[in-house]
């Protein structure tokens, strides 16, 4: 098996199905030549020609509405939305126009396509780059969001996302991007969308995370284990839809539970996690659901970031006062 | 029929120049008014932004300096056009025009701090009209037009002026701009500085259409190509349609032909993965400062001490604006709390206790 970081093995799951299907087409600002700003696209337009891996002229709107288009007449568009935080100049096309196209037309035209960005903080982007939307997407009704937070699951899912009939938001989280290397097999394979992923079984706390919190609640958890605690992490990798049974399963065990996001509080998918639990399992709980997340202002200047994002101590800390409720 | 038409129309887009790269007056006619005192002044300004550019580059590569876009080869598009501004006008930059805003009055400690991220950066001094650097390319355009309209009912004597790049004009936002103050005859100047590459993507990529000046067309304005690496003619152009504004015949777009001889940014971008060497000598040879300066030389207006004092005074200025940006206080996130709105909601303002307890440990 080979050590990839997380954007090698994005760029591994995009060779793979372009190799795999003709009509998948990967497209974006600066995919081509440059092989995107961070690399993801590296080589694939050496390899698979510009027919199939090209630049776009500088506008998202014109790109959402291109894949549309492509995914219309049978191509299978795999399209780079440079930084999520320019989602805004797209969101018609993510949000009001592929989620609908099979609920429209009863069946009869689908958007298979992939929407890949990159997002997240702790880099220090200027504004409107890392901001944590995947809240916007994940409530929104047609659209699949799938957020990895390891190299090996990077290229399972980006597999499925490209291969889905439906469209998928597939979230890259920047710090992640070549954090670490790990495992990763050369050959294909999959792993399904919808489905979480239990990253470490506990049964005192149940803590619910995604993308690059996976790793400061699994930091928190060996901490907390060291006091006696032993915790759950659940890693949701595709938070819309939820794996319901996964959650559930795991609180009725535990009987504690908090959801640790890096958006604000009123965004991401904590808040939806919460409910879910709730609705299915209040009688199960010893204590309220706790939510660790970032204050709810804008995202904040670079200057400010490491004081503002959530990390290991807040999820300690939030995951005492759950076990001594 | 139509493709006549288009290449009739494409024909009167030529680059209007008045210097050439000798820096000899090629347009007699066109010579814009300015006194010695201005002609120096232009060059000075081009020559204290050159050495600001280097040093921010080498200050970014220490770590001492966050988010910056080289401008570098870009000084006569920037300043040209900032010159022939009135102070009270407002500029709309982007995230690379940050000299225009700078000699409109943003001291320059600030600019250090908007580029590592401190908020302290963004509050400028009252009175000066300037919104800061855009990132998202094309927001600037349409928020000119509102702007420039804003002006025209307030009967402000002023217009409203806004930079973006050849892979901005691509954006929607590029044609909504235009389009609403031409519709709503607004004062407005839209300047795209063609610099040829949008991050790696050559202009040729970027549009069909020969020119970006053209794109005026459609909107019903007037369009102009200028030679962006001629001050003289960058000042000229937009001098004219400032004044046309004014004068209620409505917006322009400036297109200047220019080039960034840095990378497209100090994080991670690689020019020699989609850019030749060849055509980075191309371009040097018609660098903005060396044909002012021999302009200059020949009237006897600009001499190497003139330059060297420029070249000091600038170092002089950004050793002391980092000084000043270093004694920023540390940024807080009850700062950002607090300025979210008028009032605080309960969640913030729960949060506002939250931080407020664990900043003061
Ligand atoms: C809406 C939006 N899309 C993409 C980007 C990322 N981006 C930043 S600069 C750039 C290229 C801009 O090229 P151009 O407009 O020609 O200006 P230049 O940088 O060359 O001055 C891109 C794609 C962005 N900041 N905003």
């Amino acid at each position: 098996m080979a050590q990839m970081t997380m954007i090698q093995a994005i760029t591994d799951a995009m060779r793979n199905e372009l190799k795999n299907n003709e009509d998948v087409l990967v497209f974006g600002e600066d995919v081509g030549q440059n092989g995107g700003v961070f690399r993801a696209t590296e080589g694939l337009q050496k390899e698979f020609g510009e027919e199939r891996v090209f630049d776009t002229p500088l506008a998202e709107s014109g790109i959402g509405g291109l894949a549309i288009g492509l995914g219309l007449t049978g191509f299978r568009p795999v399209m780079e939305i440079q930084f999520f935080g320019f989602l805004f100049e797209v969101f018609d096309s993510v949000a009001g126009q592929m989620n609908r196209m099979r609920y429209r037309t009863g069946g009869k035209l689908t958007s298979p396509i992939t929407v890949r960005s990159p997002f997240g903080g702790g880099v220090k982007t200027p504004e409107m780059h890392a901001d944590s939307l995947e809240g916007l997407v994940a409530q929104t009704p047609g659209l699949k969001v799938v957020i990895p937070s390891t190299p090996y699951d990077a290229k399972g899912l980006l597999i499925s996302a490209i291969r889905d009939n439906d469209p998928v938001v597939f979230l890259e989280h920047m710090k992640l991007y070549r954090s670490f290397r790990a495992e990763v097999p050369e050959e294909e394979y999959t792993i399904p969308l919808g489905k979480a992923d239990i990253k470490r079984e506990g049964k005192d706390l149940t803590i619910v995370t995604y993308g690059a919190m996976v790793h400061s609640s699994l930091k928190a958890a060996e901490e907390l284990e060291k006091e006696g605690i032993d915790v759950e992490v659940i890693d949701l990798m595709t938070i819309s839809p939820l794996d319901i049974d996964t959650i559930i399963a795991s609180v009725e065990k535990t009987n504690r539970a908090i959801v640790v996001q890096e958006a604000q509080k009123q965004a991401g998918i904590a808040a939806n996690v919460v409910a879910e639990i709730t609705e299915r399992s209040i009688l199960s709980l010893e204590a309220p659901v706790l939510r660790v997340a970032a204050p709810d202002t804008i995202y904040p200047f670079a200057a400010a970031e490491d004081a503002w994002l959530p990390d290991y101590k807040g999820i300690i800390e939030t995951a005492k006062k759950v076990i001594n409720f | 029929m139509s493709t006549k038409t288009l290449a009739q129309v494409e024909e009167q887009f030529e680059t209007f120049q008045i210097l050439n790269e000798e820096g000899e007056v090629v347009n007699e006619a066109a010579m814009p008014e300015l006194s010695d005192e201005n002609l120096q002044e232009i060059m000075r300004r081009m020559v204290y932004t050159r050495i600001w550019d280097q040093r921010a580059i080498s200050l970014n590569r220490q770590g001492r300096l966050g988010f910056y876009a080289p401008v570098a080869g870009q000084e006569a598009s920037m300043l040209g056009s900032q010159f022939a501004l009135d102070k009270d006008d407002w500029i709309l930059p982007g995230y690379r025009d940050i000299p225009q805003i700078v000699f409109h009055g943003l001291p320059l400690h600030q600019a250090f701090l908007w580029s590592r991220g401190h908020f302290a950066g963004s509050q400028f001094p009252d009175g000066l009209n300037i919104l800061f650097p855009q990132i998202i390319i094309g927001a600037q355009i349409i928020q000119t037009a509102g702007v420039a309209l804003g002006l025209k009912r307030k009967g402000k004597n002023n217009i409203a002026i806004t930079y973006t790049g050849d892979g901005g004009a691509s954006q929607g936002d590029f044609y909504e701009g235009m389009n609403f103050a031409g519709a709503y005859n607004a004062p407005a100047v839209f300047i795209v500085q063609n610099n040829r590459f949008a991050i790696s993507v050559p202009v040729e990529k970027q549009s069909a259409a020969k020119t970006i000046a053209q794109k005026a067309v459609a909107a019903g304005i007037e369009g102009i190509q200028v030679d962006g690496m001629d001050v003289l003619a960058v000042y000229s152009a937009t001098k004219q349609a400032r004044e046309r504004a004014l004068a209620g015949e409505g917006p322009t777009l400036i297109e200047t032909m220019t080039y960034r001889y840095g990378p497209h940014t100090m994080a991670g971008d690689d020019p020699t993965r989609y850019r030749s060497s060849d055509l980075d000598d191309e371009w040097t040879k018609k660098d903005p400062l060396v044909r002012f300066r021999k302009f200059l030389e020949k009237k006897g207006l600009w001499t190497e001490e003139k330059e060297n004092e420029v070249v000091e005074k600038a170092k002089e200025d950004i050793k002391e604006a980092m000084k000043q940006a270093d004694s920023a206080p540390k940024q807080k996130v009850t700062d950002l709390i607090g300025f979210m709105f008028e009032d605080l909601p309960h969640n913030l303002r729960e949060q506002m206790e939250e931080y407020t307890a664990k900043e003061s440990k």
